[in-house]
């Protein structure tokens, strides 16, 4: 089986950019990333490309066509949609097309483009993640879901809006040094605990931003790297995906996220690490909540005892585990489709070194990332190392 | 808006519990899903039966949405929850315990284990039906 690496990265600027069409984004993020590889763009061999509500947000179907000619390359090309997980998805399947021994330079990444429609569209947007007939009619949002996750939390093992209101506060700390966060500003507990509701007990500092933006990856095989005298010191040495039970009433559990822990303990066993062996993690926070149940599902804690994370410290970038330090889903932004690659180029960065925060991680070998979709009906992890 | 969709299985089911004869469909294992099913998705038996949901559910978990879709638009603030009646969860929005907007008075109105009967009633935004669930009599 070959090795995978991550020859080079791309993002634009996550925030609003009502003016800017989709395959402007992406085009954008492919070209930093090829350049940032060194890579030429016609050694391309497939394009994997993450997007969920392009239809709804710009009318455009059929997007990878049209991403391919955008980024310059001339391949076959497909879109994975998972929800918010799509991008995840798509990188997770480049890896396995190199190993395979398919393609030796796959493209991957994701767009989503957001802010261009008004906010209850988007709510409704996000809402079809969900099941439409049992969920969506019955009044479930994005963040009412993650909501009924809170509270089925804090009944069964405790916790409260304070602890949560520390996983903001910290996401939102890292921020501040990303120049392609969304919003780099700190956002106290106290500020946190005051905003206005969203879904109670979630209030608009538990929710991430609405987000335009993109993501773009250059997956090169080992072979292809050392044949062409491309720098990928980061190989990719694990990829896992869960699948659950689509509504949440459906769960075994409503505070938990099986498909995580399945996606989790698949990551870990094909890389050959554990738990204890990460040193930084970026994970699927588009609620504070959700990042409790992420920490809990990757086995840094067991269930019911992540949500003192943030609080205690262990997660803040000075603490042992530091955990999104790109500032997370939750400051840094969240365009959907393009989250799960995004997560892969920041944590890219941590571990090369150049990264605004990888002074915070200064020895970091191994890291993980975990992308969800809806309310992780859908999970993909992945286990990054370095290799050289 | 465009002609309300059919959804057949769906449909029915709505129907049904609207009539006071909501049911859940059960396989010889007893796990119970919601239609339209052709397998069981807990363990694949084809042997599916409709079967009469308590009379009474139990609240598992609730929230207090304050920002929703334009579907919704007229409804909110409003309670969202999950309520599980013997084989099933159904999600719906809880009436009758409403809430100002304040999450301290909906704890003391709402709480996780109280006791809800189940029915259809109208979305206030557009009349759609909507799953309502109700304090249980007496409760």
């Amino acid at each position: 089986m070959t090795d995978v690496r991550v020859a080079g990265v791309g993002l634009t600027q996550f925030g609003s950019h009502p003016d800017r069409t989709g395959r402007d984004l992406f085009a954008t993020a492919a070209l930093r990333a090829f350049e940032d590889a060194g890579v030429p763009r016609e050694d391309v061999d497939e394009l994997n490309y993450g997007n969920f509500m392009g239809a709804l947000a710009e009318h455009q179907g059929h997007q990878a066509p049209l991403m391919a000619e955008a980024a310059g390359v001339n391949c076959p090309s497909t879109r994975y949609e998972e929800a918010c997980a799509s991008a995840g998805v798509a990188v997770r399947e480049a890896v396995r097309t190199v190993r395979a021994g398919e393609a030796d330079v796959v493209l991957a990444g994701g767009m989503e483009r957001m802010t261009n429609l008004p906010t209850d569209e988007v709510t409704e947007g996000l809402a079809i993640a969900a099941d439409d007939l049992f969920e969506v009619r019955a009044g479930v949002t994005f963040p009412g879901a993650y909501a009924l996750m809170a509270t089925a939390y804090f009944d069964a093992y405790g916790g409260g809006r304070r602890d949560l209101a520390h996983v903001a506060a910290k996401n939102h700390a890292n921020a501040v040094p990303n120049e392609y966060a969304q919003y780099r500003k700190e956002v106290p507990v106290e500020k946190a605990l005051d905003a206005p509701p969203v879904a109670e007990p979630l209030h608009l500092y538990d929710a991430c931003p609405i987000t335009d933006g993109a993501s773009a990856l250059v997956i090169v095989s080992e072979e292809y790297a050392a044949g062409h005298d491309v720098d990928a010191p980061v190989a990719v040495t694990g990829t896992g995906q869960g699948t659950d039970r689509m509504a949440l009433a459906d769960r075994e559990h409503l505070a938990r996220t099986p498909a995580a822990d399945d996606a989790a303990d698949a990551a870990y066993a094909d890389a050959g690490v554990g738990p204890d062996d990460v040193d930084v993690a970026e994970v699927h926070d588009c609620f504070t909540i959700a990042e409790v149940l992420a920490l809990e599902s990757l086995g840094f804690f067991a269930h019911g005892e992540g949500i003192g994370a943030a609080r205690d410290g262990v997660t803040t970038a000075g603490g042992d585990l530091p955990v999104n330090l790109s500032g997370g889903l939750k400051a840094k932004g969240h365009p959907v489709g393009a989250t799960g690659g995004s997560q892969i180029a920041e944590l890219t960065r941590l571990l090369r070194g150049d990264h605004p925060n990888s002074e915070r991680v200064a020895d970091a070998e191994v890291g993980v990332a975990h992308n969800a979709g809806g309310t992780v009906a859908s999970a993909v992890v992945h286990v990054l190392e370095v290799a050289e | 808006m465009s002609a309300p969709a059919s959804n057949a299985g769906y449909d029915e089911w709505l129907d049904a519990l609207a009539d006071g004869e909501g049911y859940a469909l059960v396989c010889p294992d007893g796990h119970g899903s919601l239609p339209p099913r052709r397998v069981c998705p807990e363990c694949g038996s084809t042997a599916l039966s409709e079967e009469p949901l308590a009379e009474t559910g139990t609240v598992e978990t609730y929230s207090v949405v304050h920002v929703a879709g334009p579907r919704f638009a007229d409804d909110t603030p409003y309670v969202n929850a999950i309520a599980e009646f013997g084989p099933v969860r159904l999600t719906g929005v809880l009436r009758g315990a409403e809430p100002a907007t304040d999450a301290v008075e909906i704890a003391d109105r709402v709480a996780v284990g109280d006791r809800v009967a189940v029915g259809v009633e109208e979305r206030a935004t557009d009349g759609d039906p909507l799953v309502v669930f109700r304090p249980a009599d007496g409760e």
